[in-house]
């Protein structure tokens, strides 16, 4: 499928892609000063941008129905060769012994022992087949499994008032979301795609699996979570993209 | 009869909250084009691509930002449109009566070069472009919207073919706003006239129209 092709560019080219942004702005601020507007300070165009994505953060918090469930599709609907999405190329895919590995855990939870993959598989499994919604406009289905996120916050004793759940991952990406969507049945710690252990390419060791936010949502290689009040950003959303991105 | 050099009456044509309406549209509409174009680019549903040149936002971080900010411009401006125009009976008086067979009859018209123009009354022919690019930009915010919720908005989601089906009909009712603009800044060009009422409000009377008048 082409969607191949259109995945997450490179770092640098994000970057380049930045530089132009910023040169379009400035080249925005001499417009307006030929319009005798005092809008020389490149960052105005930039602060009336993200002073709107806050705004419609809020707005899609309120719009949230934390018991709606995102639509599930069968077997036959399984997208074949699911897409490969990230910063970097597969083949960067960092891989995690599971030897030694556990999931840590800090912030507003009461146990903040960690968990080995071991523990978390003999915790209760749900599976969904659900639409991954990638932020670029492409979507395929897929199927994963795991432990239901809102039981799991529950065993670890989290604060489930505090505002944010945050994800530190093994390819340094990092993401946040909020508490409602946390608590939604369908969010979950997927441990397996398609029945299987999750291979490196979608995740391993687990993946937050959120059919009700864009695919940047749902943080790869797990290594840690930690519950908070104070908002904690994320990798592509501290560079511009919409921090709710709720479906 | 009114003396050939005598200086042609204005008449008033388009009403202030039409202007406002027309011109804060206009840019609503622009900047969600151009937004538009290039969150397309990142995942383009055809063999094409718009250049990056014509497109806002120089990625697509920066372009989402710029659609999801001027969405509620061009919502909010469209929603004081609507209830105006219902309220005041703008809509009543300016689009209809409007039916197939008169759009037929003043387009055939039209292309024999014997529509007569007036400036105070729209042709059936405009009357069904101006319904059609209304309903093409609430077809655009519908379908918008599910491509931005389709969850929260699945059962209207269903009605267009869930997710994927709403990325095609947002496609081409932007294509359909489009095509409109591209005959509506033609037709402007053709008779740059018209565009003096769409800021002013007013406009000088043709001769023939003034000299109807004082016939009456």
């Amino acid at each position: 499928m082409n969607t191949k092709q259109l995945l997450q560019p490179s770092k640098s080219l994000v970057n380049i892609e930045r530089r132009l942004f910023m040169k379009k702005t400035l080249s925005l601020g001499a417009l307006a000063m030929l319009t005798g507007c005092d809008a020389t300070d490149p960052s105005i165009t930039d602060r009336i941008l993200s002073a709107m994505s806050r705004w419609n953060d809020e707005v899609q918090l309120a719009i949230f129905n934390p018991s709606k469930p995102a639509p599930v599709y069968t077997e036959a609907d399984i997208t074949e060769d699911f897409p490969f999405n990230g910063y970097y190329p597969e083949s960067k895919a960092p891989v995690v012994a599971e030897a030694g590995f556990k999931l840590e855990l800090s912030g507003l939870v009461g146990k903040k022992e960690s968990w080995t993959l071991e523990q978390l598989r003999a915790l209760p499994q749900e599976s969904q087949i659900t639409r991954h919604i990638c932020v670029e406009g492409w979507s395929a289905i897929g199927k994963w499994g795991g432990v239901r996120f809102s039981e799991f916050l529950r065993l670890i004793e989290a604060d489930t008032s505090a505002k944010y759940v945050g994800f530190k991952c093994a390819d340094n990406y990092h993401s946040s979301i909020d508490m409602a969507t946390a608590l939604h049945p369908q969010t979950i710690l997927a441990l397996t795609f398609r029945d299987q252990v999750l291979p490196v390419k979608y995740g391993f060791p687990m993946k937050l699996r959120v059919p009700t936010k864009l695919g940047f949502k749902n943080p790869k290689h797990i290594m840690a979570l930690y519950v908070t009040n104070d908002y904690p950003g994320g990798f592509w959303e501290d560079q511009g993209y919409n921090w709710f991105s709720g479906s | 009869m009114a003396p050939k050099q005598a200086p042609r009456e204005k008449i008033y044509v388009h009403r202030l909250f039409v202007r406002v309406f027309h011109w804060v549209n206009a840019l609503g509409m622009t900047l969600m084009i151009m937004s538009g174009w290039r969150i397309y680019n990142a995942s383009p549903l055809f063999d094409f691509r718009f250049p990056n040149g014509i497109t806002l936002g120089g990625w697509l971080g920066g372009a989402l930002q710029w659609h999801f900010a001027a969405m509620w411009l061009l919502v909010v401006n469209l929603l004081v449109y609507v209830v105006v125009g219902f309220a005041t009976g703008h809509f009543r008086k300016r689009f209809t009566p409007v039916s197939p067979r008169s759009v037929v009859g003043d387009m055939t018209m039209a292309l024999k070069g014997k529509l007569p123009h007036s400036t105070t009354t729209y042709n059936a022919v405009q009357k069904a472009a101006y319904i059609g690019v209304l309903l093409a930009i609430v077809l655009a915010i519908v379908s918008g919207s599910v491509v931005w919720k389709p969850v929260q908005l699945q059962e209207l989601a269903v009605l267009m073919g869930g997710y994927e089906g709403a990325r095609l009909v947002h496609f081409f009712s932007m294509a359909a706003i489009c095509a409109f603009i591209v005959l509506h800044l033609t037709l402007v060009l053709l008779v740059p006239s018209t565009l003096i009422p769409m800021i002013m409000g007013w406009a000088r009377k043709t001769r023939l129209e003034q000299e109807a008048s004082h016939e009456h």
